[in-house]
């Protein structure tokens, strides 16, 4: 699986799915009028702030909270390749690779990671290179069996493929 | 072999030979349950995987309960769609919404049973574990693979064992337990863990406790919440269904991660402060904080239990004017027994306003948004910011008791101390 590059966005701990996506804004139909509404209360100006960057660096417990795919949604429309995080919750954890955005459990502090770092994030390897730091950040690689899905680019697209050969 | 309830069930379901933490296993789902995200992100994915047909249209629980009535157009037209697609592969339980909430729905109507395997779209989908069977949430694209194959991956979760032991004092509520918990453990304390609940505490919880429980071990980060059987829900089982079902048991030897201890004789009433379940303080820590709403209701607290305890706070007494209280029972079910019990008009005496039943207010939804600034004791799950309405508000959880006491007192208040 090719490498993911990109530059970070830090964000806290415990950033929940009405964090990422308000309960009001569900019932939107068009998913792009919902991404405008992405962490409105507690980063202000996310959207636009976020820019052009595609990976997140988040704290423990990421994606607390309800089943909400919208919460993973959001972000594959902003374009986001890889979340990395202290540790996620277990729906989030599995939205995100079902969708194929990459979900990265490595601890990390603030020597490690500043807010618009260039990084780039070996999945065959473990190891998420800081370019901008030039240091190495190795974790625990994801099992095969996720790394399938994520390299279909989502279990839906893996689902298909098996359907079809059926 | 040595093996917890969640390996037991998994194990069956998976005809693996072997099984322990951390393996990774593709599993038979018996129950699949879905609400409105059917006619959010789950339709769209659905309709990606060009087949026409569901794996098993009998073994689909499809409910509306999160928006009912449609209080908008938008949500109006969710539903629409959530009807089209439920006709269009014909499910077989199709509960429309006049039921009720789906976690209170799905189990009266005896869907779920011991040993069984059930996910649902839902977050709060743990709340079957009350009934001896492993159920947990899941995503849109994990509810499209169950509907097409009926199966699911599964990373085996370790389990945590849960000793309880003695009895809830008076106007103490198994909600003050497992906030109790969840304040120890905190939010993150057991992700992607198993809870599984022992002990002759566990049996002397009534059903509707149990739920309550097993509804908010997701707040811990839990994959599953499971009580073992006992005569309790043998009872209710009997009442619920003719359906066979097999009691599971953990092994003697079963294997756990760490063991957890609680005298439930030793809980006090607890509030969960805003914006984190696991913002735990005792009821003295803020008693007297002021509020403007009390919300009784959701699938963690709006079952007969909790609105005869608010009616025996409430009877003949009456709320300051100032104070709502929003009283919304769990399923259409539980509003008629209130109704022949009697304890609706006593809410509506005291000045309560009682809905008809919906997720509503706990997802600020609707029959109960908060506006800015606002400050409301709620019996639900979550205080997160803007969960009920305005991202200025603030939410304080409780038991239904402490919600029925502060709305009488119109602030925090203790619940021991009206009973």
């Amino acid at each position: 699986m090719e490498d993911i590059e990109g530059i970070i966005y830090i964000l806290g701990d415990d950033i929940n799915t009405d964090d990422i996506v308000p309960s009001y804004t569900l019932t939107m139909r068009d998913p792009n009028e919902m991404v405008k509404h992405v962490l409105e209360f507690i980063e202000p100006n996310f959207v636009q702030k976020f820019a052009k960057r595609s990976i997140i660096v988040g704290g423990h417990n990421f994606g607390t909270g309800s089943s909400r795919e919208e919460a993973v949604n959001v972000f594959k429309i902003l374009g986001i390749k890889a979340i990395i995080a202290k540790s996620f919750s277990r729906i989030y954890f599995r939205n995100l690779i079902n969708n194929g955005i990459a979900a990265i459990k490595c601890n990390w502090d603030e020597t490690t990671f500043s807010d618009g770092d260039q990084v780039q994030i070996s999945i065959e390897n473990g190891n998420i290179f800081n370019k901008s730091k030039d240091l190495n950040i190795p974790y625990k690689k994801l099992p095969q069996f996720l790394k399938e899905i994520l390299e279909s680019g989502g279990i839906i697209n893996q689902l298909k493929l098996r359907l079809k050969s059926q | 072999m040595n093996l917890t309830i969640t390996e037991k069930i998994l194990k069956e379901h998976s005809q693996v030979k072997n099984i322990s933490p951390g393996d990774f296993l593709e599993a038979d789902i018996d129950l699949i349950m879905v609400h409105e995200q059917l006619g959010g992100r789950i339709h769209k994915e659905y309709e990606k995987l060009g087949i026409n047909y569901v794996w098993d249209p009998n073994k689909i629980f499809f409910i509306l309960d999160h928006w009912v009535p449609a209080p908008t157009i938008n949500a109006a037209r969710m539903h629409q769609d959530c009807v089209k697609f439920a006709e269009k592969y014909k499910f077989v339980h199709n509960m429309g919404m006049n039921k009720g909430i789906c976690h209170q729905v799905l189990p009266e109507l005896g869907f779920s049973r011991p040993g069984m395997l059930i996910v649902g779209s839902d977050s709060h989908t743990t709340t079957y574990g009350a009934f001896n069977c492993l159920s947990t949430g899941i995503g849109a694209t994990d509810v499209s693979v169950v509907f097409a194959t009926g199966k699911l991956w599964f990373l085996v979760p370790e389990t945590i064992k849960v000793n309880l032991i003695g009895r809830l004092n008076k106007g103490v509520m198994s909600k003050d337990f497992i906030l109790t918990m969840i304040g120890e453990i905190s939010t993150k304390g057991a992700i992607y863990k198993a809870l599984e609940f022992h002990g002759k505490g566990s049996s002397w919880l009534s059903i509707d406790s149990r739920m309550t429980i097993t509804n908010m071990v997701v707040e811990a980060g839990a994959k599953f919440g499971i009580f073992l059987p006992d005569e309790k829900l043998k009872l209710w089982l009997n009442y619920r269904t003719t359906q066979p079902y097999q009691f599971i048991e953990p092994d003697e030897k079963a294997e756990y991660e760490k063991e957890l201890d609680y005298d439930l004789s030793k809980i006090t009433p607890v509030v969960a402060k805003p914006s984190d379940p696991g913002n735990i303080a005792t009821i003295e820590e803020v008693q007297d904080e002021e509020i403007d709403q009390a919300f009784l209701g959701s699938c963690t607290n709006g079952r007969m239990e909790d609105l005869r305890i608010a009616a025996r706070i409430l009877k003949g007494k009456k709320i300051p004017p100032k104070i709502r209280l929003i009283i919304t029972p769990a399923s259409q079910e539980i509003y008629l027994t209130a109704m022949k019990e009697g304890l609706i008009e006593i809410f509506m005496n005291a000045g309560a306003i009682f809905t008809h039943s919906t997720c509503g207010a706990c997802i600020g939804g609707h029959l109960g948004v908060l506006g800015p600034g606002e400050r409301c004791i709620s019996s639900t799950n979550r205080n997160f910011i803007g969960r009920m309405g305005d991202p200025t508000a603030e939410i304080f959880l409780a038991s239904p008791a402490t919600v029925a006491a502060s709305a009488l007192k119109g602030k925090i208040s203790d619940p021991r101390e009206v009973l």
